[in-house]
């Protein structure tokens, strides 16, 4: 029954805790025409330390676009496991699926157990029984590893609301690095400036940041390490460093230097140390450079042949003839490999309008993803399911998400000011 | 803003295929550890050295009074329109070999900010390579670019885009 209104159906959600603040809002503009009716119910035991964990589940598998949460507050008092469940209620409901659990808060150890079960209607079959565990704080971190386990046992691909994203934000012209759990809560600032910061670059191991900033009044390209704050230039040549992009084995970055001229691509240690190593020579604007998953390829951003376009070229013949893939456009920017390396995400310019572009690279074909016309920097989610990116929308900057398949979108806000250069971290 | 270092630990079996949901848990496997690395703010970085050096005298008019140098979209080549301003400067650089420029490559707001940041520093580029060949000293310029981080007019519409798309002239010390 509720699983056919969903087209153009748009829900606000404010959530509010005394733990973590809502610091982003999300709106869910389009969902998935297949919904999967869901009855996510109140854990017993919960809420006693101002968390509740069953709305953070119901909101994560909400926000995937693939399910319809149903309505469980009336559910009073929650049931602590499986025999105390209306299950003929939930089946009239037309649920698929049940979560059932119940919170244990250990005073002394300032921790919270959750048990669940995931449990499918009409046969009653308990497809997992878990127990997440972790400090109260970060309750919702828990939350977040129950349904990213729920998504996988029905859809069969990963979940994603444990990963983290980073994306800046600006007031004038106070600029924060920002790193918050993919819904937006528990944001933590990396770095306040009140100079550009650009590019911020999750190591694969997801304990450091690359990124551009230019506190020293030109655009230098450092590592910082998240757990404590230090970091370390990487490139201060002579010129503009940018475009920061990790090697999968975490080892090196390339970046882009403009010490020998015009913007080139380099290959330097993620340490910093050594020479820069140039990788590839033309003599246009070489830039954003990206690698794919395996790092046998390198994909960058050339005006070569006139304006910018998305080219590629193998690691091991650097010295070949870089191949073009994006034509019939003036204007293509910001390559981005799905985690899959099938697919690549970027920016086109039509007429006067840029779009999130999603090409196959074994067909070539590519759709615009986007209704939106100033969009930039897409970053894929790490199941590759979904891209985040930023656009300009009611007069300001905010960050879109849109399911691979098109059919899935969402916008994340700031109250106030602008966010962009998002960027979706590694499964931790 | 230091978290505490979490420790989550995920125990988990499938009780897949039970045709009852009654059944109780079987005891729990080990613990798989997993962390959210926590943040911490950043460290200041270490500052550059300045120098103090000549500048033209405030208020000076003509063309040494223009420092801004404007662009078509995605162009780079300074038009005839503004070479008088250029030439200016070159001159008072060659008179005044104390003197030291930092030309500005800026943006609109359209499009990636890395190719931004490219194309902004081909706009200081430009300016440069014309100083360069009036034999102004390599030395006495430096070019950085700020792509479309600092557009002078924040308006979102055409006659902001034209205002943006600039080279600004900058005398160190000034």
């Amino acid at each position: 029954m509720k699983n056919n209104l969903l087209k153009g159906l748009v829900l606000v959600f404010l959530m509010g805790s005394l733990v973590a603040k809502a610091d982003m809002t999300l709106e869910i503009v389009t969902q998935g025409a297949q919904m999967t009716p869901i009855a996510v119910l109140p854990f017993a035991g919960d809420g006693m330390g101002n968390h509740d964990l069953s709305d953070v589940v119901a909101a994560d598998l909400k926000r995937s676009g693939l399910f319809d949460t149903l309505d469980t507050h009336g559910e009073i008092p929650a049931p602590a496991d499986v025999d105390a469940v209306k299950w003929d209620q939930w089946q009239s409901q037309n649920a698929r699926y049940v979560v059932v659990g119940n919170v244990q808060e250990d005073a002394a150890s300032h921790h919270v157990k959750l048990n669940f079960r995931l449990v499918e209607l009409p046969s009653r079959m308990a497809h997992l029984s878990l127990t997440f565990e972790g400090s109260a704080e970060q309750y919702r971190f828990v939350a977040h590893h129950a349904a990213d386990a729920i998504l996988e046992n029905i859809t069969g691909y990963r979940g994603m609301f444990s990963s983290r994203i980073a994306y800046i934000t600006q007031h004038g012209s106070a600029r924060s690095l920002k790193v918050a759990d993919s819904d937006g809560f528990a944001e933590q600032s990396m770095l306040n400036a009140q100079e550009p910061i650009l590019s911020p670059r999750w190591s694969p191991d997801g304990q450091r940041m690359a990124y551009v900033t230019f506190e020293l009044n030109r655009p230098m390209v450092v590592v910082q390490t998240l757990a404590t704050g230090s970091r370390h230039v990487v490139a201060r040549y002579k010129g503009s460093n940018s475009a920061p992009a990790w090697t999968p084995d975490g080892r090196h970055l390339a970046v882009v230097l403009t010490k020998d001229g015009h913007s080139q691509i380099y290959r330097i240690a993620a340490s910093g140390q050594g020479v820069p190593e140039r990788l590839l020579i033309s003599e246009g604007i070489d830039t954003e450079p990206y690698f794919s998953p395996d790092g046998q390829m390198l994909y960058f951003v050339s005006d070569r042949d006139g304006g910018p376009q998305i080219y590629r070229i193998p690691m091991n013949n650097l010295q070949g003839a870089p191949e073009r893939l994006t034509f019939g456009t003036t204007y293509a920017v910001s390559p981005r490999l799905s985690p899959d390396g099938q697919q690549l995400a970027y920016i086109q310019r039509d007429g006067g309008a840029f779009h999130v572009m999603l090409m196959d690279l074994a067909t070539r074909q590519a759709q615009p993803m986007t209704d939106t016309t100033l969009d930039e920097s897409p970053t894929f989610a790490p199941n590759g399911k979904y891209l985040l990116y930023s656009t300009r929308m009611d007069g300001r900057g905010q960050l879109g998400m849109v399911s691979t398949d098109g059919r899935i979108r969402q916008k994340l806000s700031t109250r106030t000011g602008d966010v962009y250069e998002p960027v979706w971290g590694p499964l931790q | 803003m230091k978290k505490t270092l979490l420790a989550l630990f995920a125990t988990g079996f499938l009780a897949a295929c039970s045709s009852t949901p009654t059944e109780t848990a079987a005891p729990a496997p080990a613990p798989v550890k997993t962390s959210a690395a926590p943040v911490a703010p950043a460290q200041p970085l270490p500052k550059e050295p300045v120098t103090m050096a000549d500048y033209p005298a405030k208020g000076v008019g003509g063309a040494l009074g223009q420092r801004t140098i404007r662009y078509a979209f995605d162009k780079y080549t300074v038009s005839d329109e503004f070479m008088p301003v250029v030439s200016a400067h070159g001159d008072f650089l060659l008179s005044h070999s104390n003197a030291k420029v930092i030309l500005q490559g800026n943006c609109d707001e359209r499009g990636s900010r890395e190719y931004n940041l490219g194309l902004g520093q081909r706009r200081a580029d430009s300016v440069r390579k014309i100083l360069m060949a009036k034999g102004v000293k390599d030395g006495q310029i430096e070019t950085v670019s700020f792509g479309k981080e600092k557009p002078v007019n924040p308006a979102h519409d055409a006659a902001a885009w034209a205002e943006n798309r600039r080279t600004d002239i900058v005398y160190q010390g000034e």
